[in-house]
């Protein structure tokens, strides 16, 4: 009945006044999700990631300003209120969040914050929740879930708490997972759990998973589509191989070189870009990349270029149509 | 001047050509310019209703020699910057030696370890947090001149100042800016510029480039790597990116649990580790390419690293090895010369990539 994308963005953009002026945090943003997708979106601090994700669970900052559309089926969230959104959120669309420290309660046991969920959404008793929360605490490979049921957020380690955290988000069985950079403030032995646990997850229950990270190379290990951010805009979206066999945007060539890897010749150097992110209370007219961008027009600084599809499923938004290559790192 | 110290700079005898890439894991190296023997440190940490000993790192030697990077690895809670705090003496060394120079860092106080922190320096995770966001840059640049060159004048210090701010890529007009006024790369700029210039011989990198955007990064880091080889500096250089650390590193030891697991040349590390720990933080490193990193695919290490109040008998890491066999719980594996590497692993030889 519903066919297309179950979430549909169009034309989003929020704006809050700061101490520095008002702030265009998310400009003009058009975006689906897929049912069941795996949805990267890559963008540095400031580049609007993490506002895009509140701003679909209606949690930007109270003086935000919003406009544009968030279409979560037949429903448009930017016009629900705040009873008619806390039927969507937690329940068919919900969130993991960086640090599980600070989102969970600590002064709740874990068992009590999983069978809320239920309890708000589902009417369940107390033992039937029970039962589901130890089920699902199973699911996200946690063992001996009756005694962790009964434990405080602060007898877990950082990666026991990021699982409760994805329990509790999946728990409800939604249909969108958002995951703002879920894997960051773990180790890197606990970050590859996180990931494949994502992974099992969503080929298990059919969960559509965005998820917001500043790594690339996270990008490359789970996503089947990418977003780049730069200054609230969609800067580049297409299917992961596409975008980082080619990447059509300078900012994602130059994100993508710039890392080092572990598996390529060492090189002496690494291709880098000069400047800095610009400053959201004061971006430049026309691209917000141009000035620091080695293939700028005299375009660029004039008109903000649109995201227009270049192949199937590939857009980019930039004025530059030649090829990109040009920054490399220096071999050893 | 009876600081037992060599001044930093241009001739010293005891500088050494052995250049940082060719320097594989080779026995004790004769021009070390600093060998760490047996350090152990422990804190006292409440538990229960009174305390315990938590031993934050356990009988770990190596040498730095002279213009070489080393990077120290492990996961949060290896000991890695308890290492640093303990060299650096920031936090107190239970037992073991740390000779520098051939004076014990360890054994120093009052006025002879003042003034050998001319020599060793510290460049932070957060550089917005570890400036002093009351001083302007020219003073925060400043300041180490007028702690340990007092005899410099203001117009010579000055001078010192531009140099150094030049050096790491920053204009004049930077110096009465205050630190809330720079980006993250500037600060971290600063940050560096701030522990150089001194000239000191040995500079601790806890994280250097962790906190700094991506695009950030890379300018940074190769910052650090041009002034690392036109000074000869010596860096310790602490992180949890894999990638960072084959980026920037000559030598890497990997820790767990506050003991040494290996110890081996960069390329030697990347390509052939032998021990079961190294491989699998390098199987958990991502790799940003969709292909490679698919096609590698194997199932993440299993569990997290345990408290150091409750370390596993025999080998600490047995209780996460896909390796472990009963002698791992019995006898602690002694750090060992296996091909290029040295490793403390029961089954070294068996760990192939």
């Amino acid at each position: 009945m519903t066919a297309g994308p179950p979430l549909r963005i169009r034309g989003l953009s929020v704006r809050y006044p700061s101490d520095h002026g008002q702030i265009e945090a998310v400009r003009d943003i058009d975006l689906d999700v897929a049912a069941g997708e795996f949805l990267g979106i890559v963008g540095e601090s400031g580049s609007g990631k993490t506002q895009l994700l509140l701003s679909i669970l209606g949690l930007s900052a109270p003086r935000a300003e919003l406009c544009g559309s968030i279409r979560y089926r037949e429903q448009e969230l930017l016009d629900l209120g705040s009873a008619a959104l806390n039927q969507v959120r937690g329940n068919r669309i919900s969130m993991v969040f960086q640090d599980p420290m600070t989102a969970l309660n600590p002064y709740l046991r874990v068992g009590r914050q999983i069978t809320e969920v239920l309890r708000v959404h589902r009417d369940a008793t107390a033992r039937a929740a029970e039962r589901r929360a130890i089920e699902m605490l199973e699911s996200v490979h946690i063992p001996e879930g009756p005694r962790r049921m009964r434990q405080y957020p602060h007898e877990l380690s950082g990666g026991m708490r990021q699982r409760v955290m994805i329990a509790m988000a999946l728990i409800a069985e939604p249909e969108i997972l958002l995951a703002d950079e879920p894997s960051t403030a773990l180790d890197v032995t606990v970050q590859a759990q996180i990931l494949s646990l994502f992974q099992e997850l969503r080929a298990r229950t059919g969960t559509a998973i965005v998820l917001v990270t500043h790594d690339l190379g996270v990008i490359a290990e789970v996503a089947d589509r990418v977003a780049v951010m730069y200054a609230g805009r969609i800067v580049e979206q297409a299917p992961v191989h596409g975008l980082f066999a080619h990447p059509r945007h300078p900012y994602t060539e130059a994100l993508q070189q710039s890392i080092p890897r572990i598996d390529a010749p060492r090189p002496t150097h690494l291709a880098s870009i000069g400047g800095a992110p610009p400053n959201p209370a004061a971006l430049p007219a026309g691209c917000a990349f141009a000035p620091r961008c080695i293939y700028r027009l005299p375009i660029c600084e004039a008109v903000t270029p649109p995201l227009i599809e270049t192949t199937a499923g590939h857009w980019k938004a930039c004025h530059h149509d030649g090829a990109l290559g040009k920054l490399r790192g220096e071999a050893a | 001047m009876n600081t037992g110290v060599p001044q930093a700079g241009g001739a010293d005898p005891q500088r050494c050509d052995r250049t940082g890439s060719a320097a594989q894991a080779l026995p004790p190296q004769p021009c070390a310019l600093l060998a760490v023997r047996e350090l152990s440190v422990t804190y006292r940490v409440a538990y229960r209703r009174g305390h315990a000993l938590l031993r934050a790192v356990n009988g770990v030697s190596f040498e730095l020699a002279r213009g070489e990077t080393l990077g120290l690895v492990g996961e949060s809670g290896s000991g890695k910057s308890t290492i640093a705090r303990a060299l650096l003496r920031l936090v107190p060394a239970e037992s073991g030696v740390a000779s520098f120079h051939g004076t014990d860092l360890l054994k120093l106080s009052g006025a002879r370890l003042q003034a050998m922190r001319r020599h060793l320096q510290l460049i932070f995770q957060d550089p917005l947090a570890s400036l002093d966001p009351r001083m302007n840059i020219g003073d925060i640049l400043g300041e180490p001149l007028r702690v340990f060159e007092p005899q410099l004048s203001g117009q010579q210090r000055l001078q010192r100042v531009l140099a150094m701010t030049r050096a790491v890529g920053l204009g004049a007009e930077q110096l009465h800016r205050f630190a809330h006024e720079l980006s993250g790369g500037q600060a971290q700029r600063i940050g560096i510029a701030r522990a150089l210039i001194i000239e000191p011989e040995l500079i601790v990198c806890d994280e250097p480039l962790s906190a700094l955007d991506v695009s950030i990064k890379s300018q940074i880091g190769n910052l650090l790597k041009d002034l690392q080889r036109q000074l000869q500096l010596s860096l310790l250089f602490i992180s949890h990116d894999l990638a960072a650390v084959r980026f920037s590193c000559d030598r890497v030891l990997v820790l767990y649990l506050g003991r040494v697991m290996e110890i081996a040349g960069c390329d030697t590390l990347f390509k052939a580790c032998r021990h079961p720990y190294t491989r699998a933080l390098i199987r958990a490193a991502p790799i940003p390419d969709p292909v490679a990193a698919r096609a590698r695919r194997s199932a993440p290490l299993e569990g997290e690293i345990p408290s150091p109040l409750f370390a596993p008998s025999g080998c600490v890491f047995r209780t996460r090895c896909p390796m472990a066999i009963d002698r791992c719980a019995r006898e602690i594996p002694l750090l060992r010369q296996v091909g290029d590497s040295q490793v403390a692993c029961h089954r070294a030889e068996e760990v192939g990539d």
